[in-house]
């Protein structure tokens, strides 16, 4: 077997040396009873290398891949360009194969790296610091609301109805075991976002508002007047980023106020991959850093004086606080967070800000494009790379039309919001660089012919 | 004849011992690399963009008026900081790295050839499922082997990482007993348990007592069972969490009077799967009555472990849980794939706890596991096991003279061997062997942890190192060893050949920098 | 003035019905370098053997309990950006909050200097 370097030889050797007359001997710990007597049952035995990947190529060909055909879906997953320097890099060994840098002598590269990762997080999301990334952004966003808790020592967070509907659902579920009280609400098909009823729901019992920036349906709204009044009454604004680029075009949430801001990093550097690996981002105020969840890369000197970095306050963390911890999170999103800090290296605050403009030209004209067609009109007043559209009839048999006629068009709010009949018309649609001027006019033309 | 003109005559000076400082600061391949902030710009970019049309903007009066401050390099430059910082890493690629718990076995690169194959890489989770059935598929299949390779019921495959699978597995654990109208508020933990099983149990709102170990480092039955009956006959016990083979490296005998006595009280049993490579393709869990494990497919199954993630967490789950299991999850109906979310739930899944995560789990991490396994098949599975339990245990005999080894006269370990640092000399201790073996230029094994042994040091060499990869470690462990024990000074400095000398972590600590400043305004805030 | 110690290595200093607690000098010894100290709020009410502070070193994070029970009448803020107090003068500057005494019989069980140096030199 091409991964076991052990020969026959090597194992008779061995058996020598502990004494034991075979393997069964080292498994006498486990009763006879629990073991198998042979390979398991109806896994087939081992296969090449091409046998493998004739049958993952097969399963590959049944998808309709982003890039093969006009594409304009999002809602909290991005399809951008990675330059080919990424992926080169994060496929180097001393990357890809390394382990948490707990020694740091021999781990400065993956170290200096989530230093450097942890300051651009930090100056994009407008935080003083930012940790080494999470699992993702539905799962920051928890962690957030429960750090707010800490913070605030109070249970009652106050959910924006433009906060994604997954991490709502997220939240939703881990309340139900700590206690919090969530006080939710469905989105409206509407312009105008829900900041209303949360200036109106903030009291001396929240913990935190939190926001997403653009929202789900792809508006952008100022958070200074939310901030402020969360600032009130001691509780916290946590402000939910789920597509970094658009920080490139508007003002991050730290300028406006924000506590906390978290993030999906995807966007930046790492595929669309079916909905992971992604990487959570998660920035704060300097003064709840130890509140922070998750690992921390500082900086410090070594015993002759060099630069060098190390993970940091750990007891905070599982391995030393055991129950006490502020998280159970062990793991980040290392090499994910390295595929975001390469892409960002290469975009550098030039890139980043034209990437930014692109996106929002591409999708200007898109809008405007898809707004004649008769029967649709338009839902926002304002938006980044993301709006919505209100189609004349219910969405989600459009967008499987759509892709019958391969195009890749948006994700329906019904599939989003199952079960409420006022979203069922609308159709979330993302334009990023990737989408050309005739995946648009494909896109415009198909949708058209649909609604007829 | 002619002279030669160039006047170029290779030499060769004898050594001389003494390394003069270079101007660099560098050291021929040890290459220092400053931060991107010091050496990019923010006018500098290493990509470019189409032209960008010219729109009438509709951010909502929102436009970014302040700089970001974030610096760029051209792609050479980036490509050459990179390299130049990837070299200041230990990996599996580069040498042994037996960190005792964490598999660190051989990635196979097909994995990374298949997880980047564009029906899987650049397909986007909210696609409409009929453009997406392969990817799908691939979640299905590995469902179904993880399902049999474990001997459960079913399996939740939407958790991100093992700790995150724990938190899955406790939290049907307490939907289960929700829905029996039982409310039970104390998880128990042995003492040896990896850190994420006390904090896992406590994030999902529970107390944790502690299991006490007998002496051969195994739960106490006896213990166990005065405590499942403590309560009188209220027990109020949600569930024990184990670990099996446990953090010592030992296969827990009595698992299967575990969990029948737990079971007996109305709890559950929480398997931590962290060690599966031990016993995968030769011992079913489910044999064992557990009704939860998490699978760190970045460790049994090889997939990387990247600097510290991404992993993943599959929870397998025994009968009385699959009913809570989490949203969303791959169905196979009429020969078609269907994702069963919040839509469909109460159809077909009423009782689930929820939705844990956005998405539907690690993709990229369903189809480097899926060909690992595809890949070794049912009779190389097996043998994964048993040449990890045999490397572990040829370790564990060629040092145990050498090194205080406490569970060794209990009999053979499993997948790893644990040490304790009793016996060396004075003030020298399980970092100082770390630190040496640094520089013989190996990545140290795990080192306090378990918490139940002194000075432990976890060894786990996996099934992917050659026997003589191993005696060379046994050579250079025994010469280390026999350093501390001498109290040789130079052990105490150590490492002296890694591109950095022991770091100052009481300053990282006291002083926290944690994002990079520019100097001028580091020093006006001073 | 008088001084008694726990077996869980606090330190606590009497003087009529307000007392200064800290951790002792073999605490702080095998903690090793301290980098951060929490302290209690002012008010806050402590019971005995409960939790009152925390300290953390590098590597460990331990709780501080409180030697008796009583309310926390003032805290030691220089612990915060001096978390080293602890280690250079644990017995001394290095102090973590003074209290309230809610019963002064409590200080029964506590061990005197010698007891308590026994105690330490047995373990």
């Amino acid at each position: 077997m091409r991964y076991l370097p052990l020969t026959q030889t090597d194992r008779q050797a061995m058996l020598g040396v502990i004494g034991a007359k075979s393997i069964d001997d080292l498994f006498v710990d486990v009763p006879p009873e629990a073991q198998l007597d042979g390979p398991i049952k109806g896994l087939p035995n081992h296969a090449s290398e091409m046998a493998v990947e004739r049958y993952f190529s097969g399963l590959s060909r049944q998808n309709m891949a982003a890039s093969h055909h006009p594409f304009f879906l999002g809602a909290g997953a991005y399809k951008h360009h990675v330059p080919a320097s990424v992926d080169h890099i994060i496929q180097r060994g001393e990357f890809l194969t390394a382990y948490t840098p707990y020694q740091p002598e021999i781990a400065q590269g993956t170290l200096q790296m989530l230093f450097e990762f942890q300051t651009q997080v930090a100056r994009l999301l407008g935080c003083d610091v930012a940790n080494a990334s999470m699992y993702d952004g539905s799962t920051a966003c928890w962690e957030a609301i429960s750090m707010a808790g800490r913070v605030t020592k109070r249970s009652k967070a106050v959910l924006s109805s433009g906060l994604h509907p997954h991490y709502v659902n997220v939240a939703v579920t881990m309340a139900k075991y700590t206690g919090d009280t969530l006080d939710v609400a469905t989105p409206e098909l509407a312009a105008i976002t829900d900041s209303a009823r949360l200036l109106n729901s903030i009291d001396a019992e929240t913990s935190c508002v939190v926001v997403q920036y653009p929202d789900i349906l792809g508006r952008i709204e100022d958070l200074t007047a939310i901030a402020a009044k969360a600032h009130e009454v001691g509780a916290l604004l946590i402000a939910v980023v789920t597509e970094p680029v658009a920080l490139g075009a508007i003002r991050s949430p730290g300028e406006m106020g924000a506590d906390i801001v978290v993030g999906e990093g995807q966007s930046i550097g790492v595929g669309l991959q079916f909905g992971g690996p992604y990487v959570g981002l998660f920035a704060c105020k300097e003064k709840f850093v130890r509140q922070m969840p998750g690992r921390l890369c500082g900086e410090t000197v070594d015993a002759e004086g060099k630069r060098g970095f190390v993970l940091t306050l750990s007891t905070r963390e599982q391995h030393i606080r055991r129950e006490k911890a502020t998280s159970n999170i062990c793991t980040n999103s290392g090499l994910c967070a390295l595929a975001f800090s390469i892409h960002m290296t290469l975009l550098g605050e030039r890139g980043l800000r034209d990437l930014a403009s692109l996106n929002h030209a591409l999708a200007v004209q898109a809008a405007d494009r898809l707004a004649r067609i008769p029967g649709v009109s338009f839902v926002n007043d304002s938006f980044f790379n993301e709006f919505t559209l209100r189609l004349p009839s219910e969405a989600r048999p459009v967008v499987r039309a759509l892709a019958e006629k391969k195009i890749l068009g948006g994700v329906s709010l019904g599939r989003l919001y199952p079960g409420v009949e006022a979203l069922e018309n609308g159709l979330v649609v993302a334009v990023t660089e990737v989408a050309t001027a005739e995946d648009i006019e494909e896109f415009a033309a198909a949708l058209q012919e649909i609604l007829v | 004849m002619s002279i030669n003109e160039s006047g170029w005559k290779p030499e060769m000076v004898k050594s001389d011992a003494s390394a003069p400082p270079t101007f660099t600061g560098n050291r021929a391949l040890m290459l220092e690399e400053s931060l991107i902030f010091e050496i990019g710009s923010t006018e500098t970019t290493g990509v470019d963009l189409a032209p960008i049309p010219q729109i009438a903007s509709r951010l909502g009066g929102l436009e970014r008026n302040r700089t970001i401050g974030l610096a760029g390099l051209s792609e050479p430059e980036t490509v050459r900081h990179y390299t130049r910082l990837s070299r200041q890493n230990y990996a599996i690629d580069l040498g042994f790295f037996p960190l005792g718990s964490c598999t660190m076995k051989h990635n196979p690169r097909l994995n990374e050839k298949i997880a980047r194959l564009p029906g899987f890489s650049d397909v986007h989770p909210l696609a409409p499922t009929q453009t997406v059935q392969g990817a799908l598929a691939v979640i299905h299949e590995l469902a179904h082997w993880l399902v049999t390779l474990t001997g459960m019921k079913a399996v939740a495959m939407s958790p991100k990482a093992g700790a995150h699978g724990e938190l899955c597995g406790i939290l049907a654990i307490r939907a289960a007993l929700t829905a029996r109208g039982d409310a039970r508020s104390v998880i128990l933990c042995p003492e040896s348990a990896h850190g994420t099983n006390p904090a896992t149990a406590a994030f999902a709102g529970y107390a944790v007592e502690n299991i006490p170990a007998t002496p051969e480092g195994r739960v106490d039955m006896a213990a166990l069972n005065a405590r499942l009956g403590a309560g009188g006959s209220v027990c109020d016990v949600a569930a024990v969490m184990i670990t099996n083979p446990n953090t010592c490296g030992l296969f827990e005998p009595d698992m299967r009077a575990i969990s029948d006595a737990v079971h007996a009280a109305g709890g559950f049993v929480y398997c931590d799967g962290a060690n599966f490579n031990a016993i995968v393709g030769r011992v079913r869990p489910g044999d064992l009555g557990v009704d939860a494990m998490h699978i760190n497919v970045h460790k049994t199954f090889s997939t990387p472990h990247g600097g510290g993630g991404p992993g993943a967490g599959p929870v397998v789950l025994s009968e009385a849980l699959a009913p809570y299991a989490p949203l969303p999850f791959v169905d196979k109906v009429d020969g078609e794939y269907v994702l069963v979310e919040e839509e469909t739930a109460s159809e077909h899944h009423a009782s689930t706890f929820g939705r844990m995560v956005a998405f539907h789990g690690q993709m990229g991490m369903f189809t480097r596991a899926l060909s690992y396994i595809m890949s070794h098949g049912a009779d190389g599975l097996r043998q994964v096991a048993e040449d990890a339990v045999l490397n572990a245990n040829y370790i564990l005999r060629s040092l145990e003279d050498v090194l205080e080894a406490p569970f060794a006269g209990s009999g053979p370990c499993m997948h790893e061997a644990l040490f304790s640092d009793n016996g060396l000399a004075e003030g020298f201790s399980t970092l100082d062997i770390a630190k040496g073996l640094i520089d013989e230029g190996y990545h140290p094994m795990t080192v306090y942890f378990p918490l139940v042994v002194h000075g432990a040091m976890l060894v786990e060499p996996t099934e992917t190192e050659s026997k003589a990869t191993m005696d060379e470690f046994i050579g250079a462990m025994r010469s280390v060893a026999a350093r501390a024990k001498a109290g040789d000074p130079s052990l105490k400095t150590a490492p002296h050949f890694a591109p950095r000398r022991r770091l100052d972590e009481t300053l990282a600590a006291r002083k926290p920098v944690l994002v990079w400043k520019e100097p001028e305004v580091a020093i006006a805030a001073e | 003035m008088s001084r008694y110690f726990t077996q869980d290595h606090e330190w606590i200093e009497v003087d009529g019905d307000t007392a200064t607690v800290g951790i002792t000098d073999y605490a702080q010894g095998q903690l090793g370098d301290i980098v951060f100290a929490e302290v209690p709020a002012v008010g806050a009410a402590l019971t005995k053997g409960g939790d009152a502070a925390v300290v953390e070193s590098v590597k460990a994070a331990s709780d501080v309990y409180a030697p008796v029970t009583g309310t926390v009448t003032e805290n030691n803020e220089a612990l915060e950006s001096d978390p080293a107090l602890v280690n250079t003068d644990p017995e001394g500057e290095g102090w973590f909050f003074k209290l309230h005494l809610a019963d002064a019989g409590e200080l029964d069980g506590l061990m005197d200097a010698a007891a308590y140096q026994a105690f330490v030199g047995a373990l």
